[in-house]
């Protein structure tokens, strides 16, 4: 089973700091990873090709250091990893960032199953998976918990939902999403390690994935950010007063304004 | 310190860390309250290739040495020394194999050791024998193409655990110590069973049992070296992994000395860190002066093994006497550092000062070990008359 | 051919655009500025730039033309078994809004089997229209068919804005759609308005972690889509007397299914746990016996939060270990942390304090879980806590 796991590459932490009076990011020198939830993929396929035999690619868009990034997957039981890089991909959004991945998975070619984590842990937008697979003109299943079958030409596999799971069946090659309950990824061995750092990571630019350029990069991209800010967060302590009713009214009142998500 | 490690063994050694920090130490006070075998961690030390680093890659192992193997164990011990003598332990098992099996021997059990699919374990201790190796009562007699072993072992660590055992046993009582044999025994071996679970001070997370003999039917092609020569195996033996025992006391005091200096830092009293008192200061500074010398005598003797030195008994006994009394003392003062809550279970370093105590006593007390050290002055000495 | 380059004769190397670029893709070099291999070419810099040294060209995309022939504000009205997600009536509450403002219809996408019935209430929660598609093959939600069945409406349609609950059905569903169509999609929105100027949708939502706010607009594209995070609009009160048209449409199908939804599964009541929740109700010694738990249990449960507890509550027996949080138990960081006659030892601190919103409630106005409260509350919790919990139950309507 060929096997495709798509990577990003994100701050170490989301704890990012913002310059108030330029309301920018401050990224001193912050370390970078791969997502954490791409972990997971990358782990699920190492399973899937332990279980069935077969190859795994990863496959990454970002700067030339993604690399190293690459070659730790390498480290964790990846075959081989390309990057997409190229000043031509810069600014690109989801719909962007998917079309410069197919590009480079249409090239790499015989594939029956591509991988993704859930979303990234700094966009947090989770769309390039299904973008992808339409770009690519194969079904797709998000938040997979769990494969319960896998042939050469189908899947069955268990979705995370908002109520609980689904259980959905599909044709290969697919592209699912995974989330965490998944699996627990291994660390590195040794002898993964020596082979990451002797490998050799292939850079491949727009020509030669023969990307649209008009699909890809800032051109490509329908949105644009013209505004961003921090988020006001009292961080003095407000004490409420008031009769025991007054003060418990006032509190949710307070609370409900932060909109947060309730579970139902 | 720069120790100048290798590419590889730095590799090595940053592994182990990061399996001790992301994988033993969120777990070790409950495998130390449980006193629960880490299998888990096991099956992640064998993934990473970590029980393979002092083993020649023809038997699959990375081709490391005793260097690698300490690395390993020192970044273990500073989360849990009860995970790391169960790791340890197992080279404890394999060395013996490695210094006398016959290549077929070797073939047969060193690569599934290497992988870390079979965990070995070495078994000398008795009730009547311990420092004094002479007192083993275990026998093994020779029926036809088998021995028969009788008796049994004591404080076996990994002991139940392990699929493959080094056992020490007499095979002729009137030859004194060259009257010992040493046998490759199969976990599976008829005969063969293990008593319960020893309750111990420290290094609770590791299995410490009794390794009882029934009219034990041995193959005797499972005899390691000659008959003869089980002395010498085991003597042989300690004297390789001794500096392991040393890098698993360096990395209790590391631990102990980590989690004191943080503490020091963030504890207040009188209105400021109890780090700028001189009194902590000072305990401080010896903590870590101690722990870097024994750490160097431990590299040092490892990398003069790994060098191909002939003779090292001294230098072994050395490393693990130092470092072992300084795990003990930089344990109990890290305790003293924390004051209360040191020797309160919810803080790490009562367990630390736990475990210490072990490195004193296991793989030849420290009392034994000078006696070593102090045999070898004296004949260096004499011999220069 | 667009990008990015300094002009080095008009850079006098002040640094403006280092501090600008919010991806430290700029640095200096002999006193000129260089722009680095992980620039996005977002234009932050070149709007700092007081010298005109940054010669940026973003030249996007041609777009789609003539945007004027889309009009109208959809809502995808997700629904399982015939009940609409309640998220859609808090899309239809904006959705009307932005409606109003561009002076264009409220309309609801509807794909079901058997789901009439919903879309009276669409229109009762201020919809104009509903694009009704009904067929015993749409029974349950099929990434699939409804990506097929959505992008036909809009490209037949021509909607403006095209808006989705960010759920896991609409987050799978909207991404499929948008890369279809091939316009922009905003992610877990939870800020929609619309510039007065350019009439675009100003699409603003959380990043990193909720740390940054971004606001991001679809200039050049149709139809413009977003998720929205549950929970964040309001519904309008429903008004059963509205009117509006309901409209059948063809449900399109195909034999070649590659996908099918074999099993649906609820799992209700499953207890959440301590690291992934969003919100932790923790009690302490002040609640001061075993069965007043159950007043934090009864607060978990309304808000969909998980118990924790404090290591007192726990060694006192009250609770087991594994709902301790702190030091020796476990390190947490929800949205809200509810410490509930808990006095705030440092221990208990140091697993809760990166928590973003922490209320206190205790009889103790000097302890020191005050130090670090959002929000504070001196009292006497076996009193404070069942109000909250029912100002919460009616907030809620539970």
């Amino acid at each position: 089973m060929n096997i495709i796991v798509c990577i990003k590459q994100v701050p170490a932490t989301n704890d990012v700091k913002i310059n108030k009076d330029t309301n920018t990011l401050v990224r001193d020198e912050a370390q970078s990873v791969i997502n954490p939830f791409d972990t997971y993929a990358v782990e699920e396929g190492v399973r899937l090709k332990e279980a069935t035999g077969g190859k795994i690619t990863v496959i990454s868009m970002g700067i030339p250091k993604v690399a190293d990034i690459l070659k730790e997957c390498i480290a964790v039981g990846a075959d081989d990893g390309i990057l997409l890089s190229d000043r031509a991909f810069a600014g690109a959004d989801t719909l962007a960032t998917s079309a410069a991945l197919a590009a480079g998975i249409n090239k790499i070619g015989d594939y029956d199953i591509i991988i993704c984590g859930k979303q990234a842990i700094d966009g947090d937008t989770g769309q390039v998976g299904p973008e992808l697979a339409e770009r690519l003109g194969i079904p797709h299943i998000t938040c997979v918990r769990k494969i319960e079958e896998i042939k050469e030409d189908y899947i069955r596999a268990q979705r995370m939902t908002d109520f609980g799971y689904e259980v959905i069946e599909c044709s290969l090659p697919a592209v699912i999403t995974v989330v965490k309950e998944i699996n627990e990824p291994r660390l590195p061995s040794i002898k993964g390690m020596m082979k990451a750092k002797k490998a050799v990571i292939p850079v491949w630019t727009a020509d030669d994935v023969g990307a649209d350029k008009d699909k890809i990069g800032l051109r490509g991209s329908p949105t644009k950010v013209i505004k961003t800010f921090t988020p006001e967060i009292n961080i003095n302590t407000e004490i409420i007063d008031g009769a025991p009713e007054e003060q418990a009214h006032k509190l949710v009142e307070k609370l409900l304004q932060l909109q947060i998500k309730v579970p139902v | 310190m720069d120790y100048f490690l290798t590419e590889e063994q730095q590799m090595i050694k940053e592994l182990a860390a990061r399996i001790a920090d992301e994988k033993v130490a969120p777990v070790a006070r409950e495998l130390d309250e449980k006193e629960e075998f880490p299998y888990e961690i096991m099956k992640i030390l064998a993934e990473s290739d970590l029980f393979g680093v002092y083993i020649p890659e023809e038997y699959g192992g990375l081709g490391g040495g005793i260097t690698e193997q300490c690395l390993v164990i020192e970044e273990l011990s500073r989360a849990c020394a009860g995970v790391a003598v169960s790791y340890a332990a197992s080279g404890l098992g394999c060395t013996p194999i490695l210094l006398f099996g016959t290549e077929e021997q070797k073939q047969k059990y060193v690569p599934d050791i290497a992988a870390g699919k079979k965990l070995a374990a070495f078994a000398l201790t008795e009730a009547n024998a311990g420092s004094d190796v002479s007192g083993i009562q275990t026998m093994a007699v020779k029926d036809g193409d088998y021995y028969i072993l009788n008796g049994t072992k004591q404080w076996i660590t990994n002991g139940g655990e392990a699929d493959v055992y080094v056992v020490l046993a007499v095979t002729n009582r009137s030859k004194g110590s060259r009257g010992f044999s040493a046998f490759i025994v199969e976990k599976d071996t008829p005969g063969l069973s293990f008593g319960k679970k020893e309750k111990k001070l420290g290094i609770r997370a590791s299995a410490t049992r009794e390794v009882i003999f029934t009219d034990c039917r041995i193959p005797k092609e499972n005899i390691l070296g000659k008959e003869g020569m089980g002395f010498i195996v085991a003597m042989k033996n300690f004297d390789r992994t001794r500096p392991g025992i040393g890098a698993q006391a360096v990395g209790i005091a590391q631990g102990a000395l980590d989690y004191a200096a943080s503490y020091a830092h963030q504890r207040y009293q009188f209105g400021q860190p109890i780090s700028s008192f001189q009194a902590i200061q000072h305990m401080l500074a010896d903590m870590a002066t101690q722990t870097e010398a024994a750490r160097a005598l431990v590299y040092a003797t490892a990398r003069m093994i790994d060098a191909g030195a002939k003779d090292f008994s001294k230098e072994s006994s050395m490393a693990k006497v130092f470092a072992s009394d300084v795990a003990m003392k930089v344990t109990t003062d890290a305790v003293q550092i924390l004051g209360g809550y040191g020797y309160m279970r919810d803080y790490p370093v009562e367990k630390m000062m736990r475990d210490a105590k072990i490195t004193q006593i296991y793989e030849g007390t420290n009392q034994i070990q000078r006696n070593i050290i102090a045999l070898e002055l004296i004949k260096q000495y004499a011999s220069k008359k | 051919m667009m990008g990015i380059r300094i002009i080095e004769e008009n850079c006098t190397g002040c640094a403006v655009c280092i501090r600008a670029c919010p991806f430290n893709a700029v640095k200096m070099e002999n006193d000129k500025a260089v722009i680095l291999d992980n620039c996005t070419l977002c234009g932050s810099c070149a709007d700092a730039c007081k010298f005109d040294a940054i010669d940026f060209q973003a030249e996007r995309g041609t777009g789609m033309g003539d945007l004027s022939s889309y009009r109208d504000v959809w809502v995808f009205a997700e629904q399982k078994g015939g009940i609409a997600d309640s998220a859609v009536f808090e899309l239809l509450g904006a959705g009307r809004r932005l409606a109003d403002q561009l002076g264009e219809d409220l309309a609801a996408v509807l794909i079901g089997n058997k789901v009439r019935p919903v879309a009276q209430q669409l229109i009762a929660y201020g919809a104009d229209k509903v694009y009704w598609v009904d067929h015993p093959d749409l029974e349950y939600f099929n990434d699939e068919l409804y990506a097929d069945n959505l992008s036909y409406l809009i490209q037949r349609y021509r909607p403006n804005i095209v808006l989705l609950a960010a759920t896991v059905y609409g987050r799978s569903l909207g991404p499929r759609v948008a890369a279809r169509i091939g316009t922009g999609l905003t992610a877990d929105c939870t800020g929609l308005e619309i510039d007065v100027d350019t009439r675009n949708l100003m699409q603003t939502r959380p990043a990193f972690g909720g740390n940054l706010m971004a606001t991001i607009v679809c200039p050049d594209h149709r139809p413009q889509m977003a998720t929205v995070r549950p929970r964040v609009m309001r519904p309008l009160e429903p008004n059963s007397g509205r009117s509006g048209h309901i409209l059948r449409q063809q449900a399109q199908l195909k034999q070649d299914l590659k996908t099918r939804v074999l099993q649906v599964v609820e799992e209700a009541g499953e207890t959440l746990n301590l690291l992934e929740a969003d919100i932790i109700v923790s009690g302490g010694r002040g609640l001061g016996d075993p069965k007043n738990f159950a007043l934090v249990e009864e607060l978990a449960k309304t808000l969909g939060g998980a118990v924790g507890a404090s290591r007192a509550a726990v060694d006192a027996g009250w609770i087991p270990y594994s709902h301790q949080v702190g030091q020796t138990g476990k390190t947490v960081g929800p949205k809200i942390y509810f410490a509930c006659g808990i006095s705030g030892a440092v221990q208990h601190l140091a697993g809760m304090s990166s928590s973003d919103i922490i209320v206190a409630v205790n009889k103790d106005p000097d302890a020191p879980i005050f130090k670090v409260a959002t929000y504070g509350i001196v009292g006497d919790v076996l009193e404070i806590l069942p109000l909250i919990t029912n100002e919460f139950k009616k907030a809620l309507g539970k």
